[in-house]
């Protein structure tokens, strides 16, 4: 095509702009905000190198935030990308029936549902005296709890809030996965007489293995950013039992004023979840998935 | 055969299980939100005695239409804006072989890979500092720049697919990049802004983090972060409360409805959550 040289620049630079101004520099300056100490209400800012770092890590939530974001991790991954894959497997076997994309379908659905909306709904659902759960667990005569007021169990009130919300996501996109295998390599796994958990483990899932990997990247990364599930249902309390790194950052910031201790907060969600990114980037630009 | 339909009864059982608990948490919702207060709190597992349709009034009269109006506002013109934006961007890098469009590349696709939160507080004082922190503006500029990689990303995939030959006859018939742009290339292009499209608007419609930071204002906030406001506005006034929810969550799930087969494409095209 004859063009001016321009031409081609011309149509990338409102994007290329709108990504540098809106995100990259947001995030460099987030690392040198990490070596100050600064509020938002004040210009005044001291440097103080990398005392918002000593504070960060000997804070006493520190360990509690680290527990909550490891444990949401841990269980996400079993029940998400662990039970979920093995729900696809299910419903791509061939004895699943004709309502298979229903069911899919079905599953999918809270997915669609905000974050705050879902927060919300289990509050309700939570809640001790009119509560969903807790009138179930006594009409079959079970001990009943508090949950969410629960300093022990409120972060695990959390996370089965987020598997009832998720699982069916994992599912949709494993369920495609399986289904753009050719089916030459499940009928010729069925002549060399492989039953369906043979086919599973040794065509379908390796087949998928890509796939399967971005599910567990992007479980990771959700857990390691966790803020709006937390912030809609206990606010990280009761006490700090329940804080997660996101809901932190935020609190640090638009609570204590403290926007150091929030930048430090964020250069350390940067660590985890950037390696992550780029992996996600790469397996997902080789086109395998 | 017969153990092959005694597994596939048990299955389906599984099935239907896995879908009751799905839906018990949203038909206890629903019920309770039909029901007035005291009946409510006397048994939660009841039928409504009479179904207060009062309550979605209630509701929607409380607030919820002005956050509805927002959060359309916010969503339809970041979207439009998203598309246009990253549309051009991939244009320009996909279609003219221009010197270091592989470095601008690899630097917008790397904009995939931060992370909101790592942005917040310096953005937060960037829209401050531009005055426009507390406008629609405040959240619509981030929302379309964190969107452009993602976006970028699917649809340069697509456009290096587009033959050539195509833009070929364009230029003998005396056409200019532009209209090539908007005469060839958008026209053949619909199921991949359809799936983009689905993607972001699922993003847009549910964002909670900047919303909830960079909008202060009661007028202004969109459905997500209304629906905090308006928890704490019914403080007593619980079943109302509910109705706001369900109303809140059915746009998307009517659209779901409606075009699940785009909505499965656009999601699976490009897994990323939250």
């Amino acid at each position: 095509m004859r063009t001016r040289k321009i031409t081609p620049y011309l149509y990338m630079i409102p994007g290329v702009l709108m990504v540098l101004v809106f995100v990259y520099i947001p995030v460099f300056v987030n690392f040198a905000y990490s070596f100050f100490r600064l509020a938002s209400y004040s210009a005044g800012q001291t440097f103080v190198g990398f005392d918002n770092y000593r504070r960060f890590f000997t804070d006493d939530v520190f360990p509690i935030i680290l527990r909550n974001n490891m444990l949401y991790c841990i269980i996400s991954l079993v029940i998400q990308v662990g039970f979920g894959t093995i729900v696809a497997l299910l419903l791509e076997s061939k004895i699943a029936g004709k309502f298979k994309n229903t069911y899919r379908n079905i599953y999918y659905l809270p997915a669609l549902i905000s974050l705050t909306a879902v927060g919300l709904m289990f509050t309700f659902i939570y809640e001790p005296n009119i509560g969903f759960l807790n009138n179930i667990l006594k009409t079959f005569s079970l001990p009943t709890g508090t949950w969410l007021g629960d300093s022990k169990m409120a972060i695990f009130c959390i996370i089965a809030m987020s598997q009832w919300q998720f699982t069916g996501y994992i599912t949709l996109l494993m369920v495609v996965a399986f289904q753009n295998i050719s089916t030459d390599f499940i009928e010729a796994a069925e002549i060399d007489g492989a039953g369906p958990i043979r086919r599973a483990l040794s065509i379908l899932l390796p087949l998928a293995k890509e796939q399967l990997l971005v599910c567990i990247i992007i479980t990771i990364i959700g857990a390691f950013k966790l803020y709006t599930e937390v912030y809609a249902t206990t606010s990280g309390g009761p006490g700090n039992n329940s804080q997660v790194l996101g809901l932190y950052l935020y609190q640090q910031a638009f609570l204590h004023d403290d926007l150091g201790m929030a930048a430090v907060t964020g250069v350390f969600i940067f660590v985890i979840t950037v390696v992550l990114s780029i992996v996600q980037i790469k397996i997902t630009r080789s086109g395998k998935v | 055969m017969m153990k092959k339909s005694i597994m596939k009864v048990l299955l389906n059982i599984f099935f239907i299980f896995l879908c009751l608990i799905i839906f018990l948490p949203l038909v206890w919702i629903i019920l309770n939100s039909f029901k007035t207060n005291p009946e409510l709190f006397k048994n939660s597992l009841t039928l409504p005695e009479h179904w207060q349709i009062i309550n979605y009034v209630k509701a929607w009269n409380m607030g919820l239409y002005k956050y509805f109006g927002n959060s359309i506002l916010v969503s339809s013109i970041s979207l439009v804006m998203i598309l246009i934006i990253s549309s051009l961007l991939a244009y320009g890098l996909t279609r003219f072989y221009a010197k270091g469009s592989v470095i601008i590349f690899i630097i917008v696709l790397g904009g995939m890979a931060l992370s909101e939160q790592v942005a917040l507080v310096p953005l937060y004082k960037i829209l401050k500092a531009i005055h426009i922190y507390d406008t629609y503006a405040a959240v619509i500029l981030p929302y379309i720049a964190f969107r452009i990689p993602f976006t970028v990303f699917l649809m340069r995939s697509y456009f290096i697919s587009i033959p050539v030959e195509l833009e070929e006859a364009a230029v003998i018939d005396g056409y200019n990049s532009l209209q090539i742009f908007m005469k060839i290339i958008i026209p053949i292009s619909k199921p991949i802004f359809a799936s983009c499209a689905i993607v972001n608007l699922n993003f847009v419609w549910n964002e909670f983090l900047f919303a909830n930071v960079f909008l202060n204002n009661k007028a202004l906030q969109t459905i997500p972060i209304g629906l905090m406001t308006f928890k704490g506005d019914l403080r007593i006034d619980y079943t109302a409360t509910l109705a706001g929810l369900v109303i809140a969550s059915l746009p998307l799930i009517i659209l779901f409805l409606c075009m699940s087969k785009q909505f499965v494409r656009g999601l699976t095209a490009g897994a990323v959550k939250g």
